[in-house]
């Protein structure tokens, strides 16, 4: 990660500089999400969008936890743990536009996201296919450290709460767990699984429960809650680095939105998504921060117009940045074109 | 498979006669050795049992149980883990016992490691190698695939199937050392069968470079794998009557098109030889590249010779790979067009 944070699970509420990092993140992650749609709509936009609403006080939370040593799997619901990673908004924007400013110069997408040097390893487009990624990567951390002196690393894989179903998740509890790997499952539980509720598919939806029995430590957080999501990924994440093993963190939200950018929502029960909308995170934070006295009424108003003008910035970037030159098109299959066929 | 000792080496002091399985522990050995990024992950792999085929037999005792890791029965995570140690800096060797059990391994293969370099614009590469195995008919059509045509069909992944212990030991090494994954694929009918001489130092095959194994004028067999050897023993039988030229590919991608060209210009006939099923196999593919290179050249259509389009069957009546009179009686008839 190269944030600039580090993760201080002994302080009860971050310093006052993450604080407002993390309400900034929210604020971008939620208008790049709705200027997405709207070029989208516009036919502008030629890419499949993932809004991240209802997940942006996780993925903030996340960006503090995480140090800049910390390294990240995703999934195509991204932009959030991208923005969580440090990775500038404009490099993610010009990957949805498919330009050479983007991430993977194009090549990759909205769901391929990668910022090695950020700690953004990869994103998958395959739902629960992080998970096993992420137990070798975690095996590499582990290693790593078994061989240096240099501070031991945790690897978080995010995904969400259908993953959970899918089989090679299963593995990948028992064996983080086998291995004792230094790796924080951060499930974000957003109540569907695409047009699927929960209690729709799973007997026994308590996924902190069901991935306790695998012998890790597992629990659930208000995930609408971006402070006491911070304190218990915080320590999940020590609890990797220090050599205590894996955790599985529920964190518990409501998709506030479409499943994609710009799919009908309308099964959603309208009680349960204005209840969930109460605790909408973004507007929830900034009562929170006046209330206790973080932030002025003033510095809010200027970390909402920074937000904008990232926003805007960030479009304006990926709109002028060029396509990749056609002669892209080969490059990058293998480490070398030579010998392999054209067509 | 019968017992069949290969010849391919110089001859010299530091060299021994090695069985498939040997020649696989000796390159593991070397790479475990050489570089302490190099892991192999897989069922019943560590010590004492070193394996089913014991082609890892006394690496965790050297090497240890860190980077000699038995799993459980998880193909997915087997290859899914070998990816993420991959994008974490390692070079993880997958060992997959039977190539069917591919299948549950297939999202992490081809969704994953085929496509990462690629997807993120060139910033990543997955140096993993997957071993797997055809199996044999013995256990029936879930031990006993030959599916190399479906990796042939992933760009990004590289396809290596060896004939002989020298091959798969200098390839294995290539393969670790590889920044591509590759799919590496054994026979275990020669697992044990196939000998030969083999340097016991480290030494490197390039993936990509087929080998004229046997010279000859009239007919050229394309061959790779055990099918290397039932080729071989027809051009033997053929001897004296028919001329045989036999070309083992070694490595499927890439795919070494030019060494068949230039034994096809020569031949002007051409057979293409292997274990998996004819129809969308291998052979189309190089059937069709040596017709659009050689047409008008050709004495006779490239032919092939694959297995039929039907799950492995199990009596040994019904087996439909290419044997040595078939493959014999397919020479004969492409040596009398033209
Ligand atoms: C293996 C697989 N099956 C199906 C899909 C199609 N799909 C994309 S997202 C999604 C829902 C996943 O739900 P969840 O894991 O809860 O994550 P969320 O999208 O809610 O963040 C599905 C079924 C897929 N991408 N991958």
């Amino acid at each position: 990660m190269q944030n600039g944070h580090t993760g201080s699970p002994e302080l009860t509420v971050p310093a006052i500089e993450d604080l407002e990092w993390m309400y900034s993140l929210m604020l971008e992650a939620k208008g790049a999400d709705e200027a997405a749609a709207a070029e989208a709509r516009q036919g502008k936009l030629q890419a499949a969008l993932y809004p991240v609403r209802g997940l942006e006080g996780v993925c903030a939370a996340l960006g503090v936890a995480m140090t800049d040593d910390d390294q990240m799997i995703s999934s195509y619901r991204n932009l959030g743990d991208a923005l969580a990673c440090g990775i500038p908004l404009r490099t993610i924007i010009a990957e949805a536009y498919g330009r050479l400013g983007g991430t993977s110069k194009g090549k990759g997408g909205t769901m391929h996201l990668t910022d090695n040097e950020r700690g953004l390893i990869t994103t998958t487009g395959v739902v629960g296919s992080g998970l096993p990624m992420a137990v070798g990567l975690a095996l590499a951390a582990q290693l790593d450290s078994s061989r240096s002196e240099n501070a031991a690393r945790a690897i978080v894989v995010t995904f969400g709460d259908g993953a959970t179903s899918i089989g090679s998740a299963h593995e990948s509890f028992n064996l983080a767990a086998l291995w004792n790997l230094p790796l924080v499952f951060v499930c974000q539980n957003n109540q569907w699984g695409e047009h699927t509720a929960i209690d729709a598919y799973a007997a026994n939806p308590n996924l902190a429960e069901r991935v306790r029995s695998y012998g890790m430590h597992a629990e659930a957080v208000d995930g609408f809650d971006p402070m006491a999501t911070w304190r218990t990924l915080s320590s999940a994440l020590d609890r990797a680095r220090s050599g205590g093993g894996p955790s599985f963190i529920e964190c518990k939200t409501y998709r506030l939105t479409g499943h994609s950018g710009l799919s009908d929502y309308s099964y959603v029960p309208s009680d349960d998504l204005s209840a969930a909308l109460e605790r909408d995170p973004g507007p929830t934070m900034r009562r929170w921060l006046l209330e206790n006295g973080y932030v002025s009424e003033a510095r809010v108003s200027e970390l909402e117009t920074a937000a904008e003008n990232t926003i805007s910035e960030a479009f304006a970037f990926a709109q002028s940045s060029p396509p990749p030159d056609p002669s892209e098109l080969l490059d990058d299959v293998y480490a070398s074109k030579e010998g392999f066929p054209v067509r | 498979m019968t017992s069949t000792e290969v010849t391919n080496t110089q001859g010299a002091a530091d060299e021994k006669k090695m069985s498939i399985v040997a020649a696989l522990n000796s390159a593991l050995d070397i790479a475990l050795t050489i570089d302490e990024k190099v892991l192999i992950m897989g069922e019943d792999i560590a010590d004492p049992i070193g394996g089913v085929m014991k082609a890892t037999k006394g690496l965790s005792d050297k090497h240890g149980v860190d980077r000699v890791r038995a799993t459980p029965i998880v193909e997915q995570t087997i290859v899914g883990s070998a990816v993420g140690a991959a994008l974490g800096g390692y070079r993880p060797v997958a060992e997959i016992m039977f190539m069917d059990f591919l299948c549950q391994a297939m999202d992490q293969i081809v969704n994953h490691a085929a496509k990462t370099r690629y997807m993120s614009g060139g910033h990543s590469s997955t140096p993993i190698v997957v071993r797997a195995m055809i199996g044999s008919s013995n256990f029936g059509a879930q031990h006993s695939q030959a599916l190399e045509g479906w990796f042939m069909h992933t760009p990004g992944l590289k396809v290596v199937m060896p004939s002989n212990p020298y091959d798969v030991k200098g390839l294995l090494l290539s393969a670790i050392f590889d920044d591509d994954p590759v799919v590496f694929i054994e026979n275990m009918s020669m697992s044990y069968s196939v000998t030969g001489m083999v340097p016991t130092g480290d030494y490197r095959i390039p993936i990509g470079e087929a080998a004229v194994v046997r010279e000859g004028s009239d007919v050229t067999l394309i061959t790779y794998g055990a099918e290397v050897h039932t080729s071989l023993a027809a051009a033997e039988a053929l001897a004296g009557d028919i001329d045989v030229e036999v070309i083992d590919l070694r490595s499927l991608v890439p795919l070494d098109i030019s060494t068949c060209l230039r034994s096809v210009q020569k031949t002007k006939r051409a057979i293409v030889v292997h274990g998996s099923t004819q129809f969308c196999g291998p052979g189309a593919e190089i059937a069709i590249q040596l017709t659009d290179a050689l047409w008008g050249e050709l004495a006779a259509p490239v032919a092939r010779l694959g297995a039929s389009y039907t799950p492995v069957p199990f009596a040994a009546e019904l087996q439909s790979i290419p044997t040595e009179t078939s493959v014999i009686a397919a020479v004969q008839v492409l040596a009398e067009q033209g």
